[in-house]
């Protein structure tokens, strides 16, 4: 072999070797990009929803005026639906024709009946929730579960103008549901946010404490030692156990309240209580030692220059490090499995000690379920605890990139 | 001005005892993460002893077969830690290769502005949540396997651990590749142009110079990378099976010790039974192992560090 053969074969061995590296960059950027499609074209027929709206007479007989609330509207719905199809008189078809409808698909006329009892006897169309096989076959998916003539009254609806199609807001305004159709985040939502204020308000002062003890005042001997390398290694625990903390400390051991956003607030504080001591330290640290020096030349205490001069110039840094933990909380599962907080919630939570769930959480339940409209629901949840996650990044980089000072 | 000299006296004292107190009250804040600690050891090892006083240690560490809801019930871990094992190993084998290679890249030939671009893309899939992941590997890569090893004419689980490790190994990438990227810039310089001076090139200097300098770091990179794939919950929860098999074939469904812990105690308990018990055995054992791989991580880097400073 002469020289030149062997210089070009290092030529292509070097050109391989970087398209290795680029082809592993490629092969992630890929697997991103296909998991966020994947999730978004799940998601997308959740956002949007089906209904019918037929005027409905509201019938003197059927509804009580003394007490409207108590009125048997799901009858009057079926009657409504029965009178444009009057062809249809066996009681198999009768119910397969009243299964299109919501299986709560007179609540939202109850509702209105109930406020206004004014409206008995008269005439008023109102948006009727239709079962979710209904509407995803409105939607053009082939396996929702519709038979033939179901197909064909759902068609023939359409074509009288009573199918009304727009955005999906009862998946931002409802609690969970066993109905796919009236199944949202609301709950999930307001219980990830109580349990995000109540692992900040945990989280924030111990870390800020523990972080300003040891990078300011800890003497150095054997025993910050240790605390310091507790700290490296409980950032390295599996959440999971934390979850078994929660389960044996919290909830056998002081009686606090299953299921509670009290309860997934403090097993998640203790989760991220490293990695905010790790990140505070490091901002305190990059704060340059002159300033101190500078306030205890003038007289002040080291109590006083570390609060009044340090502490101050370390919150952006800080900040960034409790928001990206925050972050990891939001989007932590298991250890919130281990404290009972995979409960069936309906009810939107009120304060820290109502049963709750969070959006995570919410997730895991729904991707359980068999009908083929949790599953878009479930994605669609998916996306909104992405569009958060990625919202807050964000907060955290901007405040990096306005705040950051190099000394 | 002489009000205030007067004043100050007493001031100071009092400045200097609310001073002492802000100062225990620091110290005990730092003192949580020990009391954290603490309160983990304390927790699982108790419920453990209660575990290990029904069931003999030695069937729990070294039985074949599990079986908590059996009458009675049979609590081998092994198959569990079988099973933990090939999807540990199924996900290092995806993401050793491609964090490490995506790090070198990211070291070495990406100018400022690519690395601009792509450390937050793999910062990106380090964010999201690991429910996510899950819900991807159990509804899109899982009946993907299934349909690919069905076109090739073999029989594959529904809930492959397959499935499980890949997705899993696209998780620790990110991980992987950072720490390395860290461990790979800090590897001096001086060394790599010794190497060009020598006339390699500059693949043949990070395959001969740089890689070898950085080992150290970058196999303490694969430990922690492995202590996280193996307490990683949600996506095996999702994608992989209940069923506890010992066996190495990727296509078959296995179970691993965080599903068991998971589907111990989600749901009704009681705490008198072993079976719900066993989880907390079972969160012992976790604890160890990852503390322990963590324990040797960290020693690792200490080690390198010196040879450098």
């Amino acid at each position: 072999m002469n020289s030149s053969d062997l210089t070009a074969k290092r030529r292509s061995a070097e050109r391989r070797f970087k398209y290795y590296g680029l082809a592993a960059i490629a092969v992630t950027v890929i697997f991103l990009a296909i998991l966020i499609l994947d999730i978004v074209v799940k998601a997308l027929p959740a956002f949007t929803v089906n209904q019918l709206v037929l005027p409905v007479t509201i019938d003197a007989t059927k509804v009580d005026a003394s007490n409207p609330a108590a009125g048997d509207f799901p009858a009057l719905l079926k009657e409504t639906l029965a009178k444009e199809f009057p062809d249809v008189q066996s009681r198999g078809d009768k119910k397969k024709l009243n299964a299109l409808l919501s299986a709560r698909a007179a609540d939202g006329l109850q509702e209105q009946v109930a406020s206004d009892p004014s409206l008995i006897g008269k005439t008023i169309a109102v948006p009727i929730s239709l079962s979710s096989g209904a509407d995803l076959h409105l939607k053009g998916f082939t396996d929702a579960q519709l038979d033939e003539k179901q197909a064909a009254w759902l068609a023939a609806l359409k074509d009288k103008g009573f199918i009304q199609h727009g955005f999906a807001w009862s998946f931002f305004t409802q609690g969970d549901s066993r109905e796919p159709e009236s199944a949202g985040i609301k709950g999930a939502l307001i219980g990830s946010i109580l349990v995000i204020c109540v692992t900040l308000m945990f989280a924030l002062p111990l870390g800020v404490a523990a972080a300003l003890y040891l990078e300011e005042f800890a003497p150095k001997n054997r025993m910050t030692d240790l605390i310091e390398v507790n700290i490296n290694n409980l950032a390295a625990v599996p959440s999971i156990i934390f979850g078994l903390l929660g389960l044996a400390v919290f909830l056998n051991g002081f009686g606090l309240p299953r299921s509670t956003a009290l309860v997934g607030g403090l097993v998640l504080a203790l989760l991220v209580l490293p990695t905010i001591i790790i990140a505070s330290r490091a901002a305190i640290r990059s704060v340059p030692p002159s300033i101190k020096e500078a306030a205890l030349g003038v007289g002040a205490s080291h109590m006083q220059a570390v609060f009044h001069h340090v502490l101050p110039l370390a919150v952006p840094g800080i900040l960034t490090g409790t928001i990206l933990g925050v972050a990891r909380a939001l989007g932590e599962t298991a250890p919130l499995l281990m404290i009972g907080m995979i409960a069936f919630i309906v009810d939107v939570p009120h304060g820290f000690t109502d049963a709750a769930t969070v959006l995570p959480v919410q997730v895991f339940l729904w991707s359980d379920l068999p009908e083929a409209a949790f599953k878009s629901r479930t994605a669609a949840a998916i996306l909104v605890l992405l569009v958060l996650l990625f919202c807050i990044n964000a907060v955290a980089i901007y405040l990096r990139n306005k705040f950051e000072r190099r000394w | 001005m002489s009000a205030t000299l007067t004043l100050s006296r007493p001031n100071r004292k009092l400045r200097r005892q609310i001073e002492a107190v802000v100062l225990v009250l620091l110290a005990c804040a730092s003192g949580v993460a020990v009391l954290t600690t603490i309160g983990i050891v304390l927790s699982v090892v108790y419920e453990s002893l209660r575990f290990f006083s029904e069931v003999p240690v030695w069937k729990f560490l070294f039985g074949t077969e599990w079986a908590p809801t059996a009458e009675p019930g049979a609590f081998g871990i092994i198959p569990l830690l079988g099973g933990t094992l090939l999807i540990t190993l199924i996900a290092i084998l995806v993401a050793g290769p491609l964090g490490l290679l995506s790090a070198v890249y990211l070291a070495e030939y990406a100018n400022l502005k690519a690395r601009r671009i792509i450390k937050p893309v793999l910062e990106l899939l380090a964010g999201i949540p690991t429910v996510v992941l899950g819900f991807f590997a159990a509804l899109t890569v899982a009946p993907f396997i299934r349909r690919a090893g069905e076109a090739f004419g073999l029989s594959v689980a529904s809930e492959s651990a397959l499935a499980a490790g890949l997705v899993m190994g696209m998780m620790i990438v990110p991980l992987i590749s950072s720490l390395s990227d860290d461990i790979i810039n800090a590897v001096p310089q001086s060394l790599r142009d010794g190497s060009y001076a020598l006339g390699a090139t500059q693949s043949e200097t990070i395959k001969k110079v740089v890689l070898p300098a950085a080992l150290p770091g970058i196999v303490s990179a694969f430990i922690l990378a492995t202590s996280r794939a193996i307490g990683e919950t949600m996506i095996v929860v999702m994608a992989a099976g209940l069923a506890a098999n010992l066996t190495f074939n990727p296509l078959a469904a296995v179970t691993t010790v965080t599903v068991q812990i998971a589907a111990l105690l989600v749901g009704d308990q009681e705490f008198d039974s072993a079976k719900t018990l066993s989880a907390f055995a079972l969160g012992l054992i976790l604890f160890i192992i990852t503390l322990a791989l963590n324990v040797v991580a960290l020693r690792v880097v200490r080690k390198y560090r010196e040879a450098y400073e």
